[in-house]
């Protein structure tokens, strides 16, 4: 009887030590945690982030803009998420915190509108055609969309605004319509298999053919048989920094940001 | 059950009942893992359900799903019950660095896997070039390349289960029917087998059900094309864009599955871990 009123004083003893003992990193890491989290969103009125989400196909342009931003608002970060338009506005609709959406159509900027998440008006601000990106050196040797048939080449899906074009782009064809061997969630991730030389072949947008550089060759695609993405941008309702929301769209509809625009090889709104 | 003696007879009314700071958490943990599982079923399309689970969509990914998870686990039987023996009963030196190259997809990200696979049996891969150069054979965008993705995210779940079986089951069967003149081989087949047979029948549904969940490896490696290479994963993920509803649907189908299959286990999971 003693004994176990000992040890169950003992037990009593511990069990109140060893939950603070065990608590107190914990909490400390969690303050630490939320000190950090607090510093980046808000804190002061100059130390602020705005988030961006913007089509994988802006992944330069923005990339280049977001310096340029930052050097003019001391204090602000810019995180860009970087997606196809369908996830980034689906994310959105689904309550994902972002300051400003920038889509490569007006289907997926839908997707906000409809969310009643819009603060204003999408503004468009750039235009994009396909090109057809091949390995350095075109070892298959494709000369023209038709030639697509007989390689392997990849594209979007067409819940991106790139799978979209490039479907449209290939039903158009006189002949029999090529078959892609894989539909990639965005366009980067085409660029990507198409620089890693695991296919002949992948449809992406003019700019991003562009922007690739010499780890890539492009086949124009004609006129007549190519489609004409607009690219709109606006600000989302409730966003933690709208002044800043307002900032960035004015710079990109600042003539320096078309400038900039155009210089990556994207038409005119 | 090593672990009963450590128990003290009747601690319910030793130690006293569950203290609220140790069931408060607890509750909260439990909430986290249950409410998402609990969204799906309340959010799913009742109405249509019938009609979303046989839409050629949905169709087309399970039929893949079940053909490539099948194919994967086969291989993964055929390959990883020689390599859980070798592991358990063969003695040699760097075991430690073998068992530890095995564990490594557990813990590594599946996109990581498909990289890896690509850079190793791509095209220009350091194995795919040269299968391409002697037998025109590329194995990405290909449903092989999917069973290759699946195989290699679950390998190890099938290898730890039945190694751990084989080490569970008495070696000294082995000893007896060797004394008894059986050749290894023979005494593989007729002893050391059927002692294992639950270590390995759970490890084989626990591979599957990794191979049927595998999307970071499959998307990278294998792409993404309806019929050829978008299993259910990737399907509910490009259908979250488009028909948000159809997600919703196979996402339900895939946690029946789950729920199933831990069903299935329950009795050998449980004393599997207890021995």
């Amino acid at each position: 009887m003693s004994t176990s009123q000992r040890l169950r004083r003992q037990s009593t003893g511990s069990r109140q030590r060893t939950p603070y003992r065990l608590l107190l990193p914990i909490v400390g890491v969690a303050m630490g945690l939320a000190a950090a989290s607090c510093g980046g969103d808000e804190g002061t009125a100059d130390n602020r982030r705005l988030t961006v989400f913007a089509a994988a196909s802006l992944t330069e342009t923005f990339t280049e803009l977001e310096s340029a931003f930052e050097a003019d608002h001391p204090g602000v970060d810019v995180v860009i998420s970087f997606g196809s338009s369908s996830t980034l506005t689906q994310q959105i609709a689904a309550g994902a915190p972002a300051d400003v959406v920038a889509t490569a159509d007006d289907t997926s900027m839908q997707v906000v509108a409809d969310a009643q998440l819009l603060a204003a008006d999408p503004v468009p601000f750039a235009s994009n055609t396909m090109a057809v990106a091949t390995p350095p050196g075109n070892p298959a040797d494709v000369d023209s969309l038709s030639d697509l048939g007989s390689v392997d080449f990849v594209m979007c899906d067409p819940s991106a605004p790139c799978g979209t074009a490039a479907q449209r782009i290939l039903s158009r064809l006189a002949t029999t319509e090529p078959k892609p061997r894989s539909l990639e969630p965005d366009v980067n991730s085409v660029l990507a298999k198409v620089t890693l030389g695991e296919v002949d072949a992948g449809i992406v947008y003019v700019t991003d053919a562009r922007a690739a550089g010499d780890d890539v060759d492009t086949v124009a695609i004609p006129a007549e048989l190519n489609v004409v993405n607009a690219y709109y941008i606006a600000a989302v309702k409730g966003a933690p920094s709208p002044d800043v929301a307002a900032d960035w769209i004015s710079l990109v509809n600042s003539q320096a940001g078309q400038r900039m625009f155009q210089a990556a090889g994207f038409g005119p709104p | 059950m090593t672990t009963s003696g450590v128990v003290p007879p009747g601690r319910g009314s030793t130690l006293g009942g569950a203290p609220l700071r140790l069931t408060g958490p607890a509750v909260v943990a439990l909430a986290f893992l249950g409410v998402p599982v609990v969204a799906v079923v309340l959010r799913a399309p009742w109405a249509s359900l019938g009609e979303r689970l046989t839409s050629s969509t949905a169709q087309e990914a399970l039929r893949l799903s079940l053909t490539t998870t099948l194919l994967s686990t086969l291989l993964c039987l055929v390959f990883g019950v020689p390599l859980a023996w070798v592991l358990a009963r063969a003695d040699f030196r760097g075991r430690s660095a073998v068992r530890a190259l095995v564990v490594l997809p557990l813990v590594l990200p599946p996109v990581v896997g498909g990289v890896a696979l690509l850079l190793a049996f791509g095209r220009n891969g350091v194995l795919g070039r040269w299968l391409d150069a002697a037998f025109g054979v590329t194995v990405p965008f290909t449903p092989a390349a999917v069973v290759l993705a699946q195989t290699f995210v679950a390998l190890p779940f099938l290898v730890i289960s039945v190694e751990g079986a084989l080490r569970a089951s008495d070696e000294r069967y082995d000893e007896a029917a060797a004394t008894l003149g059986a050749s290894r081989w023979l005494t593989f087949r007729r002893v050391t087998l059927p002692l294992a047979w639950p270590g390995i029948v759970s490890g084989a549904v626990l591979c599957w059900a990794r191979a049927l969940g595998e999307f970071g490896a499959t998307i990278t490696f294998a792409g993404s094309l309806p019929g050829t290479t978008r299993t259910l994963p990737p399907a509910i993920y490009v259908a979250l864009q488009s028909e948000p509803d159809t997600a919703i649907a196979l996402s339900l189908l895939l946690i029946v599955v789950s729920v199933t299959v831990l069903a299935l286990l329950r009795e050998r999971w449980l004393s599997g871990l207890s021995a």
